[in-house]
């Protein structure tokens, strides 16, 4: 297991190293001069000239690249111009915020959409399973930043039983109690979406596998219905489940961004709209890059996961 | 007799691949080094158990798959390009599965009509003149011609797959388990059809078949794969009569045949050899109750043994 | 076609998404000619009116602008840039996607370590990457949209592909002396653009989510052009005092996804071929039974069947697949059930324990009594009680029969542990036992296996190994050497019977090959179209059948050390059994047919052992 383990950090590498390529080729596209457009209103002559120092622009692209792969390497992201503060340093900071919300969610949409998928799945054309599908059907359907909106309008501005946004109370907060108040909402806006999805996909991944001899074979043999569901069912289900949870994580991420707007929770998606909206490439650039980063190692972690799951993947 | 049909020291390794860190393994040799040739008219039976190589041996001969060594030779002519365009016109292949081998989003007269025009650039008329010769040839009604391949049987379908065969007018025709996918009673109408196409057409016939029955009753001669080697070739009516490789006895005494009483043949395992780490000597050494240190060590080579027989073994059965 | 909108159209849900979905559509192309107010025009004096106000169906915005003329001109932009994005991802995607599956090799690993590259991004990363080089834009967003989907349709459509490019007609398309591009233009395109159509419609309605979204957050159009998801974007600030600026747009972004999802499924469903026939149901724990008629009185066999029938209801059409089967089983004997495919002889197996797939299985009368008790009126509890204790099953296919993700000595503690309460380390060792007396060579360390570590033949051996896990009174085996070579078919036999002979087991043997029969059964019943047509004693059955059937099919039958010869062959096809004939069933392909066989019902009679169904057979018995 640990060579495994070991094998696939080895064959992020390249994963790793692609990625910046694709972040430089697309920052490559930026029509005209690069730092005029990047700096936008901010293009005074000092401004200019420290953005060309920065990116070394008078020097060859291949050289460029090198040059700020290098530059991430020891840990140097550059320098936000609109924040004025080394970007990993802002990165870093707002990085805590968005992987509580995420990690929350994720918990969540893996916890209700596999119960849901299976409980559905078990029931299949019964109440329950109906109920749920409607369920799953709205919940898919409902853009996030919409149900978070109205989620706020309900609890917190008509029924005051949660706060309106924000990570902590201004006054007074901080604690986890306060932390959770404010998490609740947000966290069950984002994880809506996936629980969806995978609550639909499980129901599939359960009823694909139910039809399956060794559950025939399962059946014959006298084991419990309960067990048949539970474990052997269940347990083959998980195969095709576990992936899906891995995609769904990178769905979560890119839904917080939505969220931490309308919630005002200051994680590193609204820092990478603002950045947009500022035109601060550097620190797309390096939000981009670290997130990424962060998604692929959690990718490897699904892939061990996986593997521990179904002997029949070499190790 | 011309020769119909020459292979000349075929063989197919497939490569795993090389790993990181480690030297590249050494392949799957799914075919080792073989050769034996077809006369014209003849059926050829390929009898062998699951792994043994024959279907890899197949599709190398239909050039859907190219040798790693070794030469195909057609009507004295050499075939050294896999491309199944120039295999098409003098070799054709009927597959197994006879459902999965027409495209289900195809009618059948598009299905007949692709060799036609593709090998043989015939123009409307003329093909619809050559789909209904072919057709009255294998018994099918050409009110089939309009629909689609879920719309039949099995044992239709098979017609259809010989039918498609026949319309590139190959010399050759390698039959892959064509009727192991079909109910007995359905089969036999198959392989008699097989039969009458033959004399028809003086075609030559390889026969794949894991069913030795079924082999015996249609080849004139056999060739027993074991682990991706020829271990014996000899007349259909002799070879499992008086085999002389021990592998080739253990088949015939495995097959149930009505009235003879229920025992395992005698063998210490049944177990193939791991394919990735090859024993030394002869394959079926493990298996084999006249195994010896030699044949351990030493891969025997196929030799003659009494008229028309060859086999590849160091302790043959006598008589 | 036709086909196709009539399956749709049947499922309630999806007509309903259509329904929605077609008047919006209709309402969003008409949007230029309906009389609607600028939706650009400004009147701050007129801010935040409220819904139903005058000469405002739906009230206005923060700047006056009249909401009802925004929300559809947003909506025709928002369906034009989700659907667009669409297509794009779709065209470009599954163009990629077919050509890395059909050429496979190299192509196919380049392709995709890129693909999989595009996918380490978590999408809305890429999309906002994309949106920051080119700037923020309805038409950039419609660019990142379809560019981040794209590697969704390229990995889903390459994984269809080369099953396809697997398939036998592309080699027999290869054969033909098609070239590439013809192969993937008219054997691999027509089947892949189901799928794509699938993939299309269940990802439309994300794409024009994601749109609205990369709109929401201000990346997406650009004042005072609107979108729905600028729309929302701009009501945000005045959620709490407005909140109709926001629900507006907000409600018919949910409405334009939840139809499209709806007709999406509602299109996959109809598409995959799958799905017809009610093939994805969930079997239930037992089959369904629901008999007619009266009940026969208890024998004194140990298993006994009696006028089985078991049906399959597919929509309207009834299949019978068992027409009143009676057959018995007494200690240590072995009955050998012989037919070709679809004469029911599994299904009647099947039944005994209730484990025919129910739906779409009916048992619709007979019965099924295990030392007198009736198996067919027993709750479930009772029922999963005697499975694996009293009557066990081996099945045909090992590797598919066996739990793919246990290992093997976990397999069989559990057969053991789900009727006798043990300790895990009894059971262990009673698995070991078992494996032991099924002739597993190393059975210690094969206890750690898993199922897809064996070869074929022990992997068979394990199955019967569980049968024999709790020492059942009868074993019935459905064509347990059907998928193993012969050398190794030939050693689970010969294991079979002395397994039999040793334990005084009862097995009913369920093949199609006359050779094993012979070799292990003490008495044989053939079936055809879901009855049986002839029983008795093996060797009085083969050495002079009765019905012209089993003579006939015997006749088919090569063997070995005839020599080459012209085989017998029987004509004509075995009727589908949701349309039987009247009286004989194989009367249409009897030589010997008469008029009166296909009248009335023709029955089952002769001197025990032995019996016939057949009017005119060809032994008297």
């Amino acid at each position: 297991m640990g060579s495994y383990i070991l094998k696939r950090l080895i064959s992020a590498i390249p994963v790793l190293l692609g990625i910046t390529v694709i972040v430089f080729l697309i920052m490559a596209l930026i029509p005209g001069d690069p730092a005029t457009a990047i700096l936008g209103s901010y293009a005074t002559p000092e401004n200019v000239e420290k953005i060309n120092r920065d990116l070394g622009l008078d020097k060859p692209a291949v050289v460029r690249y090198f040059i700020w792969l290098g530059n991430m390497l020891t840990g140097d992201f550059g320098r936000s111009f609109s924040l004025n503060r080394p970007v990993l340093d802002e990165i870093l900071e707002r990085f805590g915020a968005t992987l509580i919300l995420a990690g929350t969610s994720f918990v969540l949409c893996s916890f209700l959409g596999i119960l849901a998928g299976v409980v559905s799945a078990a029931r299949q054309y019964g109440f329950a399973d109906k109920a749920i599908t409607f369920t799953v059907l709205i919940g898919i359907s409902i853009p996030s930043f919409f149900l978070g909106m109205m989620m706020i309008l309900l609890f917190a501005v008509n029924l005051k039983w949660l706060p309106v946004s924000g990570m902590y109370a201004i006054y007074g907060g901080g604690d986890l109690p306060d932390l959770l108040k404010h998490l609740i909402m947000p966290a069950l806006a984002l994880a809506a979406v996936a629980t969806g999805v995978i609550a639909r996909l499980s129901r599939s991944a359960m009823l694909e596998v139910l039809r399956q001899d060794f559950i025939r074979t399962a059946r014959a043999k006298g084991v419990k219905e309960r067990r048949v569901i539970r474990g052997h069912a269940l347990r083959a289900a998980m195969v095709s489940i576990i992936p899906v949870l891995g995609i769904q994580a990178g769905f979560v991420l890119s839904g917080a961004v939505y969220i931490e707007i309308v919630f005002q929770w200051p994680g590193i998606g609204r820092m990478l709209v603002n950045a947009i909206l500022q035109r601060d490439i550097l620190l797309v650039q390096g939000g981009v890059v670290f997130v990424a980063a962060c998604y692929v190692l959690f990718n490897i972690a699904v892939d061990v996961a996986q593997s521990m799951l179904d002997p029949r993947i070499k190790t | 007799m011309t020769v119909a049909l020459k292979i000349t020291d075929l063989a197919k390794t497939f490569s795993l691949g090389k790993p990181l860190f480690r030297p590249a393994l050494p392949g799957v040799r799914a075919v080792r080094p073989m050769s034996f040739q077809v006369e014209e008219g003849e059926t050829l039976g390929i009898v062998g158990e699951s792994g043994c190589g024959k279907s890899t041996l197949a599709r190398m001969l239909v050039g859907l798959l190219e040798p790693s060594v070794g030469s195909i030779e057609i009507a004295g002519k050499a075939l050294d390009n896999a491309d199944p365009a120039v295999f098409g016109k003098q070799i054709q292949y009927v597959f197994q599965d006879p459902i999965s081998s027409l495209n289900p989003r195809k009618t059948i007269r598009q299905i007949m009509e692709t060799p036609l025009k593709r090998l043989y650039g015939m123009d409307k008329a003329q093909r619809q003149e050559r789909i209904s010769e072919i057709f009255a040839s294998v018994n099918l009604r050409e009110e089939f011609l309009d629909r689609y391949p879920h719309e039949f049987s099995g044992g239709q379908a098979q017609r259809i797959g010989i039918a498609r065969a026949l319309a590139a007018a190959p010399r050759i025709i390698v039959l892959d388990e064509p009727v192991s996918a079909l109910d007995v009673s359905v089969q036999a109408q198959v392989l008699n059809l097989l039969a009458d196409l033959r004399t028809e057409f003086n075609l030559t016939y390889l026969f794949i078949s894991h069913d030795l029955a079924v082999v015996e009753a249609v080849s004139d001669r056999v060739v027993v794969l074991y682990f991706g080697s020829v271990v014996e070739i000899g007349q259909a009516e002799h070879i499992f009569n008086a085999p002389k490789h021990p592998y080739t006895k253990l088949l015939a005494e495995s097959a149930p045949v009505v009235g003879r009483p229920l025992t395992a043949p005698e063998q210490k395992d049944s177990e193939l050899p791991d394919p990735l780490n090859p024993p030394p000597g002869c394959a079926f050494a493990g298996r084999c109750p006249r195994a010896t240190e030699l044949c351990r060590t030493d891969t025997p080579a196929l030799r003659q043994m009494g008229e028309d027989q060859l086999a590849a073994c160091h302790h043959p059965i006598e008589g | 076609m036709r086909q196709f909108l009539k399956l749709l159209f049947r499922n309630q849900l999806a007509a309903f998404g259509a329904v929605v979905l077609g008047f919006i559509l209709v309402l969003a192309l008409l949007v230029p000619v309906l009389p609607l107010q600028d939706p650009d025009v400004t009147a701050t004096g007129d801010r935040f009116l409220r819904p139903f106000s005058e000469g405002h169906l739906l009230g206005t915005d923060h700047l006056g602008r009249d909401l009802l003329s925004r929300l559809l001109w947003g909506t025709r932009l928002s369906l034009a840039v989700g659907i667009a994005a669409a297509v794009i991802a779709a065209t470009i995607g599954s163009a990629i996607g077919i050509i890395a599956g059909y050429f496979g090799g190299r192509t196919d690993n380049l392709i995709m370590r890129g693909v999989d590259m595009l996918m380490a991004f978590p999408y809305i990363l890429l999309a906002l990457a994309i949106v920051a080089a080119l700037g923020p834009g309805l038409m950039n967003a419609l660019i990142a949209v379809a560019a981040v989907n794209i590697p969704f349709f390229a990995r889903n459509i390459r994984g269809v592909t080369v099953s396809l490019a697997g398939r036998e007609f592309i080699d027999a398309a290869r054969l033909a002396g098609m070239g590439h591009v013809r192969i993937i233009l008219t054997e691999i395109l027509p089947n892949v653009l189901p799928i794509i159509v699938i993939a299309m419609s269940t990802t439309v309605g994300w794409m024009i989510l994601e749109t609205a979204g990369l709109s929401f957050l201000g990346l997406g159009s650009q004042p005072p052009q609107a979108d729905l998801g600028s729309m929302l974007g701009e009501a945000r600030d005045a959620m709490i005092t407005a909140p109709h600026t926001s629900i507006v747009p907000g409600v018919m972004i949910f409405l334009i996804v939840m139809s499209v999802n709806l007709l999406g499924d509602g299109v996959r469903d109809a598409l995959d071929p799958r799905l017809k026939s009610g093939a994805l149901s969930r079997p239930q724990a037992k089959t369904l039974v629901e008999r007619k008629g009266a009940v026969p009185p208890a024998t004194d066999d140990l298993l006994s069947i009696q006028d089985l029938e078991t049906q399959f209801h597919v929509g309207k059409r009834v299949y019978r697949a068992v027409n009143k089967v009676s057959l018995s089983v007494k200690p240590g004997e072995c009955l050998g059930v012989i037919g070709e495919s679809g004469s029911g002889k599994s299904v009647t197996a099947l039944s005994v324990m209730g484990l025919v797939a129910s739906p779409p299985g009916v048992i619709a009368g007979g019965a099924v009594r295990l030392e007198g008790e009736d198996l067919l009126d027993v709750s479930y509890e009772k029922l999963r009680q005697k499975r694996g204790e009293k009557v066990a099953y081996i099945f045909q296919d090992p590797l598919a029969t066996l739990h793919p993700l246990y290992r093997v000595g976990d397999q069989l503690a559990e057969a053991i542990q789900c009727h006798h309460k043990v300790s895990d380390a009894k059971a262990r060792e009673r698995a070991l036992e078992l494996l032991k007396a099924v002739r597993i060579p190393n059975a210690e360390s094969r206890l750690k296996n898993y199922p897809h570590e064996m070869s074929g033949g022990m992997r068979q051996r394990v199955g019967i190994a569980m049968a024999m896990a709790n020492d059942p009174d009868v074993i019935i085996a459905d064509e347990p050497t059907t998928a193993l070579d012969v050398t190794v078919q030939a050693q689970i036999l010969a294991l079979l019977d002395d397994l039999r002979r040793e334990r005084g087991l009862a097995i009913i043997f369920i093949t199609h090959d006359f050779g094993v029969v012979a070799q292990l059964c003490d008495r044989v019943a053939v079936m055809y179209a879901g009855r049986i047509v002839e029983q008795g004693p093996t060797n009085a059955v083969l050495d002079a059948p009765a019905h012209p059937y089993t003579k006939r099919l015997i006749a088919c039958v090569p063997e070995l050390g005839g020599g080459r010869r012209e085989l017998a062959a029987i004509p004509g096809l075995p009727p589908v059994v949701d349309k039987l004939p009247e009286g004989c069933a194989f009367a249409p392909r009897c030589q010997k047919a008469r008029e009166e066989c296909q009248k009335g019902e023709i029955g089952l009679e002769g001197a025990a052992p032995r019996k016939v169904r057949c009017l005119y057979p060809e032994e008297a018995v």
